[in-house]
């Protein structure tokens, strides 16, 4: 029955973080698909949202709502404004150097907040609080509750908008042809940008879950996070919304899995090891349409 | 036509004895100033980091800029030589040994861990290489940390105190000293280079350019895929165990993705697909540093601006593929009335 409950509660820790994973990956997701390019710097999007968030309750002791929407707010505009200011001239120009462009945006923002803020951890106070839910032996805190129903409610929501919304269909068309999209009358910058607004949005709501159950902001912490939202991404299948859910989701239960049998240093090269096996069985990811090569 | 007749020229003896004169001189001439006490050990010690971090470049350059992939576990290849390196040279006893004993040690040493180094770069080239561009870059990637995981985690095999995990591996034989350094950085420009020249650097080289055009044109793209590949790990061990040679000591976590991406930066800003660039942004990018040591705390955000600031206004980095060649400068001096012709490739050591 220990057993039990221990498995059933790293099975919800495995949730909670593969809901983070999810929504990171979600941004991972639509900026490849709209514009091929492996948006690096979008992990350490996070980081400034966490920071935000720092600043706003620990320096400045706002309300914790304002502080959400101020880093959701503040990570929108800086993801816009890398790929204005970055990726866009690079657009015609060969994928590695975008690529390339994007390791130095991340390295930019990881090593200028460790300049600017210290390399030291931050400690943002508690900012979500409420009872938790026990379950038979086990407990469901309740930033984990919080966390699931947000991010079963963004991905409903984001699924809406994709589908449904004129934006959603331009960003479909865009990332099945620009070029035919563009001629269509699809204004491709404002495509491409609202992509990167929405993609670091979702960034930031994912910090805020983040430090709703780490409580620590620091330069650092979103390239490991990054990195394994982007596995996730790949596993999914990249380019598709509901594989980066899935991912997300498997990627936290597998670490937490990992956790639970007494393995718990050997995470992030099980975390690599999943990657590595799906790139070479199944390199379009589990719900990714296969790509054909054309000459 | 006339101009191309009475064109001089030098012939091909004599532009290997000049080479080779050169290199001896540089390499003996090196050591015996740096052996006779003008220089503080400091500067020696700068000295050596920088060849160090030369074949670092030179080597990644291999696969970034002459094969256009972008593997960003450069780290990783470089963690096995060192701690392959290291093993064997604590395993050997190398500080004890004298004369040709000593030699032997350390040749062996540096032999053994490119020949380690080059052996996990076939394992992870060949299935990572079946894929492209980004995700060959997540797949190298990955491996690379894996590499950094198992080094932190693993400090036993088989019963033997082997690599000591996250404590690092310490008191490892300092074998590393100028002379070492230097002859490997030219021995790595020299294979490479002559490698390059060759009718497999010319397929590598074509993989580049069109891959499926390459396949098409009968090159077996895989095979020198891997190869060039391999290269690049190979020498990435040998500097491993240059490094393990010089600090005496290893951790783990200095093998990261940070590393990666300061030999990548090495790459793209000389340019990639040029080896001068390699060795001269690899010397500027390692001394420039020591000598600004009171703005350390900025050398990452300076790092990384640069390569941000390269790639949006000179994507093929500072030199583009220019490469230095002694024998195209001498011919230009030889025939001072020849009108300057288009530029064409080639590097001579």
């Amino acid at each position: 029955m220990a057993f039990l409950s221990t498995l059933f509660s790293q099975a919800i820790n495995g949730l909670q973080s593969g809901s983070i994973y999810a929504l990171v990956a979600l941004g991972y997701s639509m900026v490849y698909g709209i514009i091929m390019l492996l948006n690096f710097a979008h992990g350490d999007i996070i980081m400034v949202g966490a920071y935000v968030v720092w600043m706003a309750t620990a320096n400045f002791g706002l309300h914790p709502v304002v502080s959400i929407l101020l880093a959701v707010a503040v990570s929108t505009l800086l993801g816009v404004t890398i790929e204005k200011v970055a990726y866009a001239p690079l657009r015609s120009s060969p994928r590695l150097s975008l690529l390339i462009t994007a390791i130095g945006i991340s390295f930019l923002l990881e090593n200028g907040f460790q300049l600017i803020f210290g390399a030291g951890a931050k400690v943002v106070p508690e900012f979500l609080s409420g009872p938790s839910l026990r379950l038979g032996g086990a407990t469901v805190s309740f930033s984990a509750m919080v966390t699931l129903a947000v991010t079963v409610a963004i991905m409903i929501g984001l699924t809406l908008l994709v589908q449904k919304t004129r934006l959603g269909k331009a960003m479909r068309a865009v990332s099945e042809d620009m070029g035919a999209a563009q001629l269509m009358g699809i204004n491709l910058n404002t495509t491409i940008s609202f992509t990167f607004a929405l993609g670091s949005a979702l960034a930031a709501v994912a910090s805020v879950l983040y430090l709703s159950s780490y409580a620590q902001a620091s330069p650092t912490m979103g390239s490991m996070l990054g990195l394994k939202a982007f596995v996730a991404a790949v596993l999914g299948g990249i380019g598709s919304l509901p594989g980066a859910m899935l991912g997300g989701l498997v990627i936290g239960l597998a670490e937490a899995l990992v956790s639970a049998v007494g393995l718990s240093v050997w995470k992030d090269g099980v975390v690599f090891a999943i990657l590595i096996v799906v790139l070479l069985v199944r390199p379009s990811g589990l719900l990714g349409k296969p790509i054909k090569e054309k000459v | 036509m006339q101009t191309k007749l009475n064109r001089r020229t030098i012939s091909m003896p004599a532009r290997y004895l000049i080479n080779a004169a050169l290199i001896a001189l540089f390499l003996f001439g090196g050591s015996a100033f740096v052996g006779s006490g003008a220089v503080s050990g400091y500067f020696i010690k700068v000295l050596m980091l920088i060849g160090i971090n030369v074949i670092l470049a030179v080597s990644l350059n291999v696969a970034t800029g002459y094969l256009g992939q972008l593997p960003l576990g450069h780290a990783g290849f470089m963690a096995v030589g060192a701690y392959t390196g290291g093993i064997f040279l604590k395993a050997v006893r190398a500080d004890q040994a004298s004369g040709v004993q000593y030699a032997l040690c350390v040749g062996a040493a540096l032999l053994l861990s490119g020949i380690v180094a080059g052996i996990f770069g076939v394992l992870i080239g060949i299935p990572a290489l079946r894929l492209r561009g980004d995700y060959l870059a997540i797949i190298t990637l990955g491996f690379g940390e894996i590499i950094r995981v198992v080094l932190t985690n693993i400090d036993e095999v088989l019963g033997f105190k082997f690599t000591y995990g996250a404590s690092g591996l310490k008191r490892i034989p300092k074998i590393t000293s100028f002379f070492n350094v230097a002859l490997m950085a030219v021995l790595t420009c020299l294979v490479i280079h002559m490698i390059m020249k060759s009718r497999h650097g010319r397929a590598v080289l074509s993989i580049r350019e069109n891959e499926i055009a390459a396949e098409s044109c009968g090159i077996r793209t895989t095979y020198y895929k891997v190869m060039a590949f391999t290269l690049s790990a190979f020498f990435a061990g040998v500097a491993g165990c240059l490094y393990a040679g010089y600090l005496g000591s290893l951790q783990p976590t200095t093998f990261g993705f940070m590393k990666s991406i300061e030999i990548l930066v090495m790459v793209v800003l000389g340019g990639m697909g040029s080896m001068l660039g390699s060795v001269l942004s690899a010397t500027v990018l390692t001394a420039l540093p020591e000598a600004l040591r009171a703005f350390s705390d900025y050398r990452m955000v300076v790092y990384s601006l640069v390569l941000v600031l390269v790639m949006i206004f000179k994507p093929t980095g500072l030199l583009g593929q220019y490469d230095f060649s002694l024998s195209r400068i001498l011919e230009k001096l030889m025939n001072p009335k020849e009108k300057r012709r288009k530029k064409e490739g080639g590097a001579d050591e």
